[in-house]
């Protein structure tokens, strides 16, 4: 098997902000003493003076942002999803949501491949507590491709983003010539007739393999990448539904509120077929090497497969 | 204008919180009228604003971080021409451009929406710094009540605000001494307020009577002045100032005067504008 190429969305965040901050003197970033970890540092390094540490404050770097959004600026305010849409939810609700500011929160170090941190830095709710903010669009890239795409589409969008990135190294899949990003519109990675699987995210790589490992058994399987978890794209969702008559999702964050959720609360009133989400299963995470931990969870290639295989 | 017109607007802003609140049969009168001379000044005095152009760019920004006294921010609006004082009475009713809490969205002369406590010196904090990476001179006032520092977030605003020397900023301090549950050194004492603004790198201006025009004057003068560092203006106010009975009365933080309570509060008011007329 040929060497594929890995990297951390987080790394195409820092990239891509580098890239944009280029031709764009608007684009500032924010961060709360995190900017190795995020790799904002990618960032300040080219544009030390539009790089803003606010310090371990994450409430505060929000709301700083959403002011400096109210005068035209477009700050990406960047630190880990726990601290970002976790810790300062409320901040990105009232100041950011509410008041529709053009802030893109940059949250990194989202899921369980956190890894050795173990639970305290895992956020897998952070797309359910977003989800529920009016307005919020949601995207949660499954390659350095996407990732990069998204990042650029969020600047080029008005208003309020949420753009979550992986610790992990992961593969890149969408590194072909007909790869196109358009928020809201999901990418189908392989057709298929008797089940459709709904990935996002770090996961997707591996449904796309559990979906070649269900074909040697002669299942068919249709998988869909939703990079957009909100606005999500119905049309796509409710067709696989009605053409395989099955959906599984599969995403790094909890089964309550997630990609599942938002499939799911499609699917109840359009077209109700049997759905099963495959996430964290309502728990917290523990440390450990993050491709181990995705092996733990179920959310491996094999994971994936063996669920849906027991499913049948 | 003089400090005796400034007097006298702030006697109408004050009916105008009173109307309001009133019409509403909700809304938050104490803290509107402990910072109705504040409001008067800022919009009539000290502020760069154009209320035919409530948006325009090199404008001073104004975020009042402790929303629930918009009441008063409304009047001190309409008054100044952001849009109609017959406006007020519509304050919280369905369908009204004035919220319950400030919003961007919805009212001229609005520069963000605020509300939940301690925010909103952050996005002062947002504006100010936005001044200083793009060279632009325009100045950012916010309006904090002396129980909404017991936020946190207000603390890593100001650590902030100290740590960028941000002297386009002016941060303001309602000092009324209460809050819902009563007065603010029972609850949970902010005090000293200037010596923690003077270790988080701030001017202090203490100000004994912010319901004082000359000497909210003074203060603001002042923090023009000051270079290198923000400023806080910690300003004694009594709450519910200008209407008897609700002075100094926690209980009137977020009640409304029913019709009677109405009747005496316009009347007192009434009488204290003709005194200053007479001047």
């Amino acid at each position: 098997m040929s060497e594929v190429k890995k990297i951390a969305t987080r790394e195409s965040y820092g990239n891509a902000l580098a890239e944009l901050g280029k031709e764009h003197e608007n684009l500032v970033v924010l961060d709360a003493d995190l900017a190795g970890a995020t790799k904002t540092g990618i960032f300040k390094k080219a544009f030390p003076d539009r790089h803003i540490d606010c310090g371990i404050a994450e409430a505060n770097m929000v709301t700083i942002a959403a002011g400096l959004a109210t005068t035209g600026l477009v700050p990406f305010a960047s630190t880990f999803a726990m601290f970002a849409a976790g810790r300062a939810f409320e901040q990105i609700r009232n100041s950011v949501g509410y008041p529709a500011l053009n802030v893109k929160i940059g949250a990194t170090h989202a899921g369980i491949t956190v890894g050795e941190d173990g639970a305290t830095h895992q956020c897998n709710e952070d797309i359910a507590l977003m989800r529920t903010i009016p307005g919020m669009t949601i995207i949660n890239p499954s390659d350095d491709v996407e990732a990069k795409a998204a990042v650029k589409a969020a600047y080029e969008t008005d208003g309020p983003f949420y753009l979550r990135f992986g610790r992990l190294a992961v593969p890149v899949i969408n590194d072909n010539a007909d790869y196109k990003f358009e928020i809201g519109k999901g990418i189908v990675l392989r057709e298929g007739k008797d089940l459709t699987i709904i990935a996002s995210g770090v996961p997707v790589a591996a449904a796309v393999e559990a979906a070649e490992m269900l074909a040697a058994d002669g299942i068919d399987a249709k998988v869909i990448n939703i990079h957009t978890i909100k606005p999500l794209d119905d049309e796509l969702v409710i067709a696989a539904a009605k053409e395989t008559g099955k959906v599984f999702t599969v995403e790094e964050h909890s089964i309550i509120g997630g990609l599942g959720g938002a499939v799911c609360e499609c699917l109840s009133g359009a077209c109700p077929v049997p759905v099963k989400r495959i996430g964290v299963n309502d728990c917290y995470g523990y440390s450990g090497p993050a491709v181990k931990l995705l092996e733990e969870y179920g959310l491996d290639a094999k994971g994936i497969y063996k669920t849906i295989k027991e499913s049948l | 204008m003089t400090t005796l017109e400034l007097q006298k607007m702030a006697v109408k802003v004050r009916k105008g919180v009173i109307e309001g609140t009133h019409a509403a049969k909700a809304g938050h009168p104490g803290g509107s009228l402990s910072a109705a001379d504040v409001f008067t000044y800022l919009y009539f005095e000290e502020m760069n604003i154009d209320p035919a152009d409530p948006k325009k760019e090199d404008r001073d920004r104004f975020v009042l971080s402790k929303g629930h006294t918009a009441p008063g921010l409304y009047a001190a609006l309409a008054n100044r021409g952001f849009f109609p004082v017959e406006d007020l009475l519509t304050l919280r009713h369905i369908g009204s451009h004035l919220q319950g809490h400030p919003c961007v969205h919805h009212t001229p002369g609005i520069d963000m929406s605020s509300g939940s406590l301690g925010q909103g010196i952050s996005a002062a904090v947002g504006m100010a710094l936005s001044a200083k990476l793009c060279g632009k001179d325009y100045r950012t006032y916010t309006l904090l009540g002396d129980g909404e520092i017991q936020e946190g977030q207000v603390w890593e605003a100001a650590m902030f605000a100290g740590h960028r020397k941000l002297d386009n900023l002016v941060v303001i301090v309602d000092n009324n001494g209460l809050q819902i549950d009563g007065n603010i050194a029972d609850v949970c004492s902010p005090y000293p307020i200037d010596k923690k603004f003077e270790a988080f790198n701030f001017h202090v201006i203490n100000v004994a009577d912010g319901n004082d025009m000359e000497q909210l004057a003074a203060a603001f003068k002042e923090a023009r002045e000051v270079k290198g560092m923000p400023t806080a203006i910690i300003m004694k106010t009594v709450k519910g100032k200008g209407v008897s009975f609700m002075e100094n009365q926690a209980s009137w933080h977020g009640t409304a005067p029913n019709d009677e309570q109405y009747a005496i509060a316009m009347e007192e008011l009434c009488k204290l504008e003709e005194e200053l007329c007479q001047k």
